[in-house]
Order: structure tokens, then C-alpha cells, then sequence
């Protein structure tokens, strides 16, 4: 019987025999800004956890470097995560010494190698199960509602992000919230104002390629000096436009990082416009002129379905670069997840840092998996007719 | 009856048709002929008004075709394209109801006409129906094509190189078709081509363009017997015209007395494919039947022959 590797099994593997054996599983920190000090999986756990846990590991790893039957990496892909997602927190409480609220034990390189190399063992599962729109969907909020569950469980209550957490739980739905209303907001906007610019630019060849390269010009211009560009006119549009003060029009804060992410919003959704527009076959633009469709109709009728893929995508775009952008827009007041990453960077605790990080990075990754569904579907059966 | 009267159309300074005149008969098949930019499309297209003709007047029934906004007149005009021009985001049956949902028609009698001018064009409309442009052959997408511009039953039908993408044997088939549903609705059709054997097989007329202008206004015969200039000449195919000649003409037309051997040819045949099936069986005559299968007499090699050399 001859053995036969996987490819992407081999530094899977690879990534799982370095993290497992030679990379810390967990950090133990006296309190929240002492350098931590490395612990091992067997170190980090009761005894009769750490062993089975790294049994665990191993299989998953063997299974993923041979060449096995999908149904069978998948199986060894959401054990061996589960088995990560649970036991992390089982390290949390058995690291920290009994009644010491100071400890702080955080997840460390090995345990996030082991995320990433289990990670990408699923994620090459489900492309090669070639899943539907809506079985990706489900895939999704099956791994959220488990996440879900054990954030609620309390089974994390121990880790150091979720210490973080408990001492501002108030202010960091209020900045989840602004952070959201900030992203989506600003897309919204950029919507309203970019699909009629699109299609204005596509109908007027003369203005195509002054507004693009404006917009490309914006996009250039890095995000921190965006903001600060906006503070000098915002301000004086404050003092000097009779009530825009009262609408929360200033120099610093929300109103010049939503006009930032708008403008940075602007170009995607223009040029996909554009793009999507210029992309509609030109034989069923004729024909819809020669059937007797109006302008209007053929608008909405033909152009607009038929560009609606390539203008989803540009808004997919939008909508994960705003989640994360949207992280800076507190170093100008603008309020986000981006005030724990700044507050954090400033006390030196990466904890902090992460409560700010990992909300924005779970923000982003579905609604960049739910958009690519939904253009998937939008898309089918309207690829364009190949005459035989 | 659609007059044409001094139809010119200039984009900047180049003439792309200039100054032509004709009157196309109602229920009948005209066919405009010409080498590629010679200004057929554009032709075509002024008398939909996708094309703003820069002078001249084209009446449809005695009335000027700008006395509607253009939106309408095309609604009442079947618009036919190379390569179908389908909705690739609609399906079969929404394609073909293009112009009666923009005329309003309530849904009962839309699904009617939809269903029959499928079972016309020979595609179930349960299976295809429901299915997206990109789901069927190519043969049967330039049969949705021309249902589509059938649908609003209109009397006059546009139809600019509608077989050009089509292989030859399907091509023959969407054309008998054409023929047939032609005599069925009367509709009047001007048909856009380059291939002269199209025009001499489908017209009852033919229009031969060249850069712009309209050379030669004519029944198939006589255009093949007296081309007006050496460019007709040419592109009649001086070689091959007595073939065109004898695929214009019926057998009937060439029966001798006498009988011959063999499987009888009905009279109704064209005398080329009478010739073609003398070369091929190498025999000297054919028996010919009539439509009700009488023996009408027989045709020969050296009777059809003597036809090509001699037009009438
Ligand atoms: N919108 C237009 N602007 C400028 N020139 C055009 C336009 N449409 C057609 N033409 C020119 O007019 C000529 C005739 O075109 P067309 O009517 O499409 O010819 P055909 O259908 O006989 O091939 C061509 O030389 C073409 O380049
Ligand atoms: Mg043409």
C-alpha cells in the first residue's frame, strides 16, 4: 500500500507539529501589563485534558496530511476546533491561581497557529464541497450560533479578552454600535450617491474619466491624513453654517469619519457601477430599444439586473473595508471598536487591543462570506447567452 | 405598405446611406443585400427609428413613422438581431412577452400568445419556458429571438442578419420556417443579409446596397438576369448564377413529356435540386408527380441545362 499526501496536508501538519510541540498554548501574566510568561498544552491544562487534547490534535493533523475522504478532514477539522475553542477555556480558569482577580491568561501563538492550520483545513473542505449560496450561509451561522453559545456559556470568563470585556461592557456595545451605524451608514450613503454617479458617468463618456480619477485620487490619499484633511473644513463648516453644529457637524468626531468612509466608500461602488454597466451586452441593449422599451425601462429592466452582480461586488468591497476602516475612526473621536484597539495600544494591553480587534475582524469576515452568497445567487442563470 | 422617399443618413461627413427610395408591398419579403457597411443595418434601423434618418420620409400605411414617439412605433414593429439579442436575466417565456407586457396586455392572454408561439417554434412550453437564454442551443435561441419579435403580432417585422450565426443545415430550417409563418401571418418582412443566396431563396424582392446607396430594386429573377452595374454582377456570382437560376425555378416549370425511371420527383421542387439529383445518380431523366402523386412527365439533364443557359 503505497501513502499519499495532501498537499495543503503537509503544512497543515507542519503548522500543527510546531504549534502543538514547540509554540506556548497560553500566556500567564501576573496582571494585565507584565510581560506573560509561555505555557506548553500539557502545562496549560489539568492532566487529563492536555493529553487527550493533543491526542485530538494529532489525528486531526494525520488525517489532514493523508489523503482522506472529505466527510472524513471535515469531521477532523470541527472536532479539532471545538476541541481548541472548549479547552482554551478550560486553561483560562485552571491557570489562574484560585481568587486572584490580577492574572490575566491570554490564548498564545500555538493556539492561534492551531485556529489558523484547523481553519484552513475546513475552509479547503468546504470549497471542495462546493457548497450552495445558502448551505455556506447556514455553514455560517451554525460556526456563529456555537461561538455564540460558548460566549454565553461563560466557559471563556477567564480569558483575559473577556476580563477586558466585563470592565467595560457598557461602553463597548455603545461603541459596537457606533461602529456599525458608522460602516453600514457610510455605505449606505455612498450607495445613494455612487449608483446614480455610476450610472450618470456610464450614459456620459465625458465624465467617466474625470470622476474616476478623482475618486482614485481620494482613494490614495491614506485614511489617518483623510481624516485630518476633513477636520480643517468640517470645523468650519460647524462655526459657520447656522445649525450644522446641532446636527453633530464637526471638526473631530463622527461627522468627518463618516464623511472619510463615504468618500472612500465612493469609488468602489462608482467604478463596479460603471464596469457592471459597460459589461451589458450590447445586443440586449439593442434589443430593448427595438422591442420599445423607454429609456426608464431599459434602465431598470435590462442594465440594471444585468449589472447587478459586478455593482454587488464593488458594494461588498465597500462594506468590509468600511468594517475595518472604520477602526481609525476613533484615533479623531469618532467613537468604534477602534477606541479599545487605541486605548489599548497606549496602556500596552494587547488584551485591550484584541477586544477592539476581534469584534471588527468577526464583523467582516461574514459579511464578506453573506455578500459573495448573495452576488453568487444574483448571478446564476443570468450569465450571458453564447451563441452556438 | 412602407415607402421609403430619399432616406439619407449622415454622420459627420461620411454618407452611410444616401438618398434611396423604395416601396415594400404589405405581406411580402423584402430583402436588403450588400457587402458589409454598406448601409443595410442602418437602413433597417431608420425605419424603427433607432436610427434618426438626416433627411428624407418613411411612411408605414401612408402615415409618417415619427408621427408616434419612438418607444411606440417600435412596440408595433417585430425587431429581429443577429446572435437573438435575448435577456440573459430572463427566461424563455419572459423574453418572448418582452413587447406585450410593455403594450399591457393582462397575463392571461400574454401566457396564451407565449405558449403558442412556442408550440409554432417547435419548444414545449412547459420544458423551455422556465429556462434562461444561456440553457439552450443556438439554433433554438435565434427561434426565441424571432418568437420574441413576433409576439405583439406585428405587421411588419425588422429582421437584420437573424440566421447569420447559424450553421448551415440549421439555418436552412430557421428559413423555411420563416417562409412558412410568413404566409401563415401575412406579416411584411424586411430582411438584412449578406449572403445572396439567402436573399434570391427567402425575397420576394431583393434591395442591393452598395456604400450607402440602392443600386438595384428588383424580383430575384430579374436581378440575377439583368444586374443593373458590375457590383450586382459580382455579387450575383457570375459562376454561379445559373445555379440561383435554376434554385428560383420549379420543376413543374421544366416538365417534358415522357417518363423515366425511378423515385418521382414532386413538381414543386426547386429545378436545382432536380439537376443535382440527375448529376448524382447519374441518371439522363427524372419521373415527376404532381402534388396529388399523378406523374406530370419527366425532366431532363439537357432540358434543365439549356434553362440555366437561357434565363426567361
Ligand atoms: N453610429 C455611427 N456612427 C458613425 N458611423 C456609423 C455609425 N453606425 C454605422 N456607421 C457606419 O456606417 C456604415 C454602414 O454601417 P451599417 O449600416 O451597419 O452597414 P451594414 O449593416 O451594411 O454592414 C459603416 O461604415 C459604419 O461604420
Ligand atoms: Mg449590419
Amino acid at each position: 500500500m503505497t501513502v499519499r499526501f495532501d498537499k495543503l496536508g503537509v503544512v497543515i501538519a507542519a503548522i500543527v507539529a510546531y504549534a502543538a510541540f514547540a509554540a506556548p498554548f497560553a500566556t500567564f501574566r501576573a496582571n494585565r501589563i507584565v510581560p506573560g510568561e509561555a505555557r506548553s498544552i500539557l502545562e496549560a491544562l489539568p492532566a487529563a485534558t492536555g493529553s487527550p487534547l493533543l491526542a485530538v490534535i494529532v489525528a486531526a493533523a494525520l488525517i489532514a496530511l493523508l489523503k482522506t475522504p472529505l466527510i472524513m478532514r471535515l469531521a477532523a477539522g470541527v472536532v479539532a476546533l471545538a476541541a481548541l475553542a472548549l479547552l482554551i477555556g478550560v486553561a483560562g480558569s485552571f491557570l489562574t491561581p484560585e481568587g486572584n482577580t490580577f492574572a490575566r491568561i491570554s490564548p498564545a501563538s500555538g493556539f492561534w497557529l492551531l485556529i489558523f492550520a484547523f481553519t484552513l483545513l475546513l475552509a479547503d473542505v468546504l470549497t471542495r464541497l462546493n457548497l450552495s449560496p445558502w448551505a455556506r450561509i447556514g455553514v455560517l451561522v451554525v460556526a456563529a450560533a456555537a461561538i455564540g453559545m460558548l460566549l454565553v456559556s461563560g466557559s471563556w470568563n477567564s480569558l483575559s479578552i473577556l476580563k477586558e470585556y466585563a470592565n467595560r461592557a457598557d461602553s463597548f456595545w455603545a461603541e459596537a454600535s457606533k461602529h456599525v451605524t458608522l460602516a453600514l451608514g457610510s455605505l449606505a450613503a455612498a450607495v445613494i450617491a455612487g449608483l446614480p454617479l455610476g450610472i450618470l458617468c456610464h450614459r456620459v463618456e465625458k465624465l467617466r474619466a474625470g470622476v474616476l480619477n478623482v475618486l482614485n485620487i481620494i482613494q490614495t490619499i491614506p485614511s489617518i491624513a483623510l481624516f485630518g484633511l476633513l477636520i480643517a473644513p468640517l470645523g468650519w463648516v460647524a462655526t459657520h453654517v447656522p445649525g450644522a453644529a446641532s446636527l453633530g457637524i464637526r471638526g473631530i468626531g463622527t461627522a468627518p469619519a463618516f464623511v472619510a468612509l463615504f468618500l472612500y466608500s465612493l469609488l468602489p461602488v462608482v467604478a463596479n457601477t460603471v464596469v457592471g454597466l459597460a459589461g451589458v451586452p450590447r445586443a440586449a441593449n439593442d434589443a430593448a430599444r427595438g422591442m420599445g422599451m423607454t429609456e426608464r425601462q431599459r434602465l431598470f429592466g435590462v442594465e440594471f439586473p444585468l449589472a447587478f452582480p459586478v455593482i454587488l461586488t464593488g458594494i461588498r468591497i465597500v462594506l468590509v473595508q468600511n468594517i475595518g476602516l472604520t477602526t481609525i475612526a476613533a484615533l479623531i473621536g469618532g467613537g468604534g471598536f477602534g477606541v479599545f484597539v487605541f486605548q489599548g495600544v497606549g496602556q500596552t494591553a494587547m488584551d485591550l487591543v484584541l477586544l477592539g480587534a476581534v469584534p471588527t475582524v468577526a464583523l467582516a469576515f461574514p459579511a464578506a462570506i453573506i455578500l459573495d452568497a448573495v452576488i453568487e445567487m444574483t448571478s446564476t442563470g443570468r450569465r450571458e447567452a453564447q451563441p452556438a | 405598405m412602407i415607402e421609403i422617399e430619399g432616406i439619407t443618413k449622415r454622420y459627420d461627413a461620411t454618407t452611410v446611406v444616401d438618398d434611396v427610395s423604395m416601396v415594400i408591398e404589405p405581406r411580402t419579403i423584402v430583402v436588403i443585400v450588400g457587402t458589409s457597411g454598406s448601409g443595410k443595418t442602418t437602413l433597417l434601423r431608420m425605419i424603427n427609428r433607432l436610427v434618426e434618418p438626416t433627411a428624407g420620409v418613411i411612411r408605414l400605411d401612408g402615415a409618417d413613422n415619427r408621427s408616434l414617439p419612438g418607444y411606440e412605433l417600435r412596440r408595433s414593429i417585430g425587431y429581429a438581431i443577429q446572435g437573438h439579442g435575448l435577456f440573459p436575466h430572463r427566461t424563455v417565456a419572459q423574453n418572448i412577452a418582452t413587447v406585450p407586457v410593455l403594450l399591457g396586455w393582462d397575463a392571461a392572454r400574454i401566457k396564451r400568445r407565449v405558449d403558442e408561439l412556442m408550440t409554432l417554434y417547435q419548444l414545449d412550453p412547459q420544458a423551455f419556458g422556465p429556462r434562461y437564454p444561456h440553457e439552450l442551443s443556438g439554433g433554438q435561441q435565434q427561434r426565441v429571438g424571432v418568437a420574441r419579435a413576433l409576439a405583439a403580432e406585428p405587421n411588419v417585422l425588422l429582421m437584420d442578419e437573424p440566421f447569420g450565426a447559424l450553421d448551415p443545415i440549421i439555418r436552412n430550417k430557421a428559413q423555411e420556417d420563416l417562409l412558412a409563418i410568413q404566409k401563415r401571418f401575412g406579416t411584411t418582412i424586411i430582411l438584412v443579409t449578406h449572403d445572396m443566396e439567402e436573399a434570391v431563396h427567402m425575397g420576394d424582392k431583393i434591395a442591393v446596397m452598395d456604400a450607402g446607396k440602392l443600386v438595384q430594386y428588383a424580383k430575384p429573377a430579374e436581378i440575377l438576369a439583368k444586374p443593373a452595374s458590375a457590383f450586382v454582377e459580382t455579387l450575383v456570382g457570375a459562376s454561379e448564377k445559373p445555379f440561383r437560376l435554376l434554385s428560383l425555378g420549379r420543376v413543374r416549370d421544366a416538365v417534358e413529356t415522357g417518363t423515366a425511371e425511378g423515385e418521382a420527383i414532386p413538381g414543386d421542387a426547386s429545378q436545382r435540386d432536380a439537376l443535382a439529383e440527375l448529376l448524382w445518380s447519374g441518371r439522363p431523366a427524372l419521373p415527376v408527380k404532381g402534388a396529388d402523386g399523378k406523374p406530370l412527365g419527366r425532366v431532363t439533364v439537357g432540358g434543365l441545362v439549356k434553362r440555366a443557359a437561357r434565363p426567361a
